[in-house]
């Protein structure tokens, strides 16, 4: 029997290789704009689960919310990458230094 | 409470939401020939939004008659005082972009509504009474201040700084949303009263791993360390006047929806997000002074300055009392004004061709080549600073004083004794202006605009602010008290 702490471990995976992808990742900014999915992915897994434990709709709506926001999210995330590539040809995460200190 | 009471609670962001909408419609038809006009019309519908929303403070609103849509939404007095704080921040920022931005040849029609947008995501954002209500409000705000960081699209260092802020607020969203979450799961709601219920009789592991992720997205949005990092750089590559608009209202949205949270939804269990805001505050004084030490650049400074003054704010929270939330409150009001009177006299360091000049070695000798700029400058620094007899040291007073009052007498110890390292760097910049030999960088003409906005916020922290105590003092009161709070 799949229970609530299954899916609390599995979201609590993702959550992690999320937040991890966004740290570790030394290559693409793309990479990052996954792993952001990624984490609201499992806060909606997190949400949905708890909705059908707890016999209450409200989660589930909330996952709602989440997944138009993610969109939004992620258009905006795609169009400041896009702006960003025609003024520095480079979309490497090491390059987005102009900034320091 | 039937449909119509509560649509007449939000009657002010009604008129945000549909003035933006049309607006955005305008700007769309009319492309940025017409930028000026709905700047223009932009800033009458925050008036109006302000003035709608001063009668509902002056009432001093609270209680039952204050909740609209079954639960998720309250305009009581504390949403009330911030929605002000916040719609008159935006208004500035709507009064000197124009200028800024002709001289960048790029005034854009939407700057005014994103503008719209992020202060109507900031007023949801404090009169949230539930997670979902919180969540969309601050979303609203955050994809709107993502696209005004990078809005200067040709300039390398604002798309910088817009993919920064965006990267690092969208973990912050992350975090703050897991945290929702796994409140959610072992509350069994997302309503603040129903949480305050829930976690009356102790926090359980699930609920304590919920908290202390909400706290962490949070104290991502109002930049306390140890989440501060995104800070200077997002503070230097946006434009100035979106700078200036990140410095004031969304720090006053997120702090007041972090009083609200850790007040309304878990104040039985104070003792548990207590060590949390205490180690942020702490940590934001001492990081937000040293940091600063070695900066050059002035909106970096300004960046560490606002880390720094976070803290002073976070402290007021960790008093965990109603004259904590109160003492919180008046803190914001003047650190509104004078980060605004800061940036503003940033944005009036032009030299001769009209550029912006933002380095503090640009400063020098400005005492004797442009004295009215220099003197305003030393006000706000000295405020800043909290040196007595300016309006700033009025803020740090009541904090402290909450803080003492609740027994926490080595937080008070240390911030204060970290308040003296920050007091060098603004006393720097004071003796560049007055003591250094004049370069002479900066003799851009001056706006009237910018030197109305530059006066109007010295002489709210001169030594006349003082007269103001008394009402502000009455308005926080009032606001602290209409919070519902749990213990």
């Amino acid at each position: 029997m799949i229970g609530i702490e299954h899916y609390l471990v599995v979201s609590s995976i993702l959550f992690v290789i999320g937040v991890l992808g966004i740290f570790l990742n030394r290559k693409n900014i793309i990479i990052i704009l996954m792993a952001i999915e990624l984490i609201l992915l499992s806060v909606n897994l997190n949400l949905v689960a708890f909705s059908a434990y707890l016999n209450d709709l409200t989660g589930q709506v909330f996952a709602m919310f989440v997944l138009t926001v993610a969109a939004a999210e992620a258009a905006i995330g795609l169009a400041i990458l896009v702006t960003y590539f025609r003024n520095r040809g480079t979309i490497a995460v090491d390059d987005v230094n102009r900034m320091k200190g | 409470m039937d449909y119509s009471q509560s649509l007449a609670l939000v009657l002010p962001e009604i008129i945000l939401s549909i003035s933006g909408l049309i607006l955005l419609l305008l700007a769309a038809w009319g492309g940025d020939k017409g930028a000026r006009v709905i700047s223009i019309a932009s800033a009458v519908a925050l008036g109006g939004a302000f003035a709608l929303v001063a009668v509902a403070v002056c009432s001093g609103a609270a209680g039952p008659d204050t909740i609209a849509f079954g639960g998720q939404f309250r305009a009581d007095a504390f949403a009330g005082l911030a929605k002000l704080m916040i719609f008159a921040a935006s208004g500035a920022a709507l009064v000197v972009a124009p200028r800024y931005f002709e001289r960048a040849g790029d005034m854009r029609a939407e700057f005014p509504v994103l503008v719209l947008f992020a202060a109507l995501g900031m007023s949801i954002m404090v009169s949230a009474a539930d997670l979902m209500t919180l969540y969309i409000g601050l979303e609203l705000n955050s994809l709107s201040a993502y696209v005004l960081a990078s809005i200067l699209r040709d300039d390398e260092r604002s798309a910088e700084a817009g993919l920064k802020y965006f990267v690092l607020g969208g973990l912050a969203s992350g975090i703050l949303l897991f945290g929702m979450s796994l409140t959610y799961g072992f509350a069994g709601t997302t309503n603040f009263s129903g949480i305050a219920v829930a976690v009356s009789d102790g926090l359980s592991t699930g609920q304590l791993f919920g908290l202390t992720f909400v706290m962490a997205g949070l104290a991502f949005k109002i930049s306390a360390a140890p989440f501060h990092m995104w800070t200077p750089d997002v503070y230097e590559g946006a434009p100035t006047p979106v700078t200036m608009f990140f410095a004031s209202a969304p720090k006053v949205a997120a702090v007041a929806l972090l009083a609200r949270v850790s007040l309304e939804a878990f104040g039985t269990q104070a003792d548990a997000w207590r060590q949390i805001v205490i180690f942020a505050a702490l940590l934001s004084i001492v990081i937000g002074a040293l940091g600063a030490i070695g900066q050059q650049n002035v909106k970096r400074l300004l960046a560490y300055s606002s880390i720094n003054n976070v803290g002073f704010i976070l402290i007021g929270l960790a008093a965990g009392t109603l004259a904590g939330a109160s003492a919180m409150m008046v803190y914001l009001a003047i650190y509104v004004v004078m980060t605004i009177g800061s940036f503003v006299a940033v944005l009036l360091m032009r030299d001769a061709n009209g550029n912006q000049v933002e380095n503090i070695s640009d400063l020098a000798g400005l005492s004797t080549t442009r004295p009215a700029l220099a003197w305003c400058l030393l006000a706000l620094m000295f405020s800043l600073a909290g040196i007595p007899p300016l309006f700033g040291f009025w803020g740090k007073f009541v904090v402290f004083q909450a803080v003492v009052e609740a027994d926490l007498l080595a937080i008070a110890a240390i911030g204060i004794a970290a308040s003296v390292i920050g007091a060098f760097y603004y006393i720097k910049i004071v003796k560049v202006m007055f003591f250094d030999e004049a370069v002479d960088t900066i003799k851009g003409e001056s706006d009237t605009p910018h030197w109305a906005l530059l006066i109007i916020c010295a002489v709210l922290i001169s030594p006349l602010g003082y007269l103001l105590i008394g009402p502000l003092g009455n308005l926080a009161d009032r606001a602290a008290a209409s919070l519902a709070v749990a213990f």
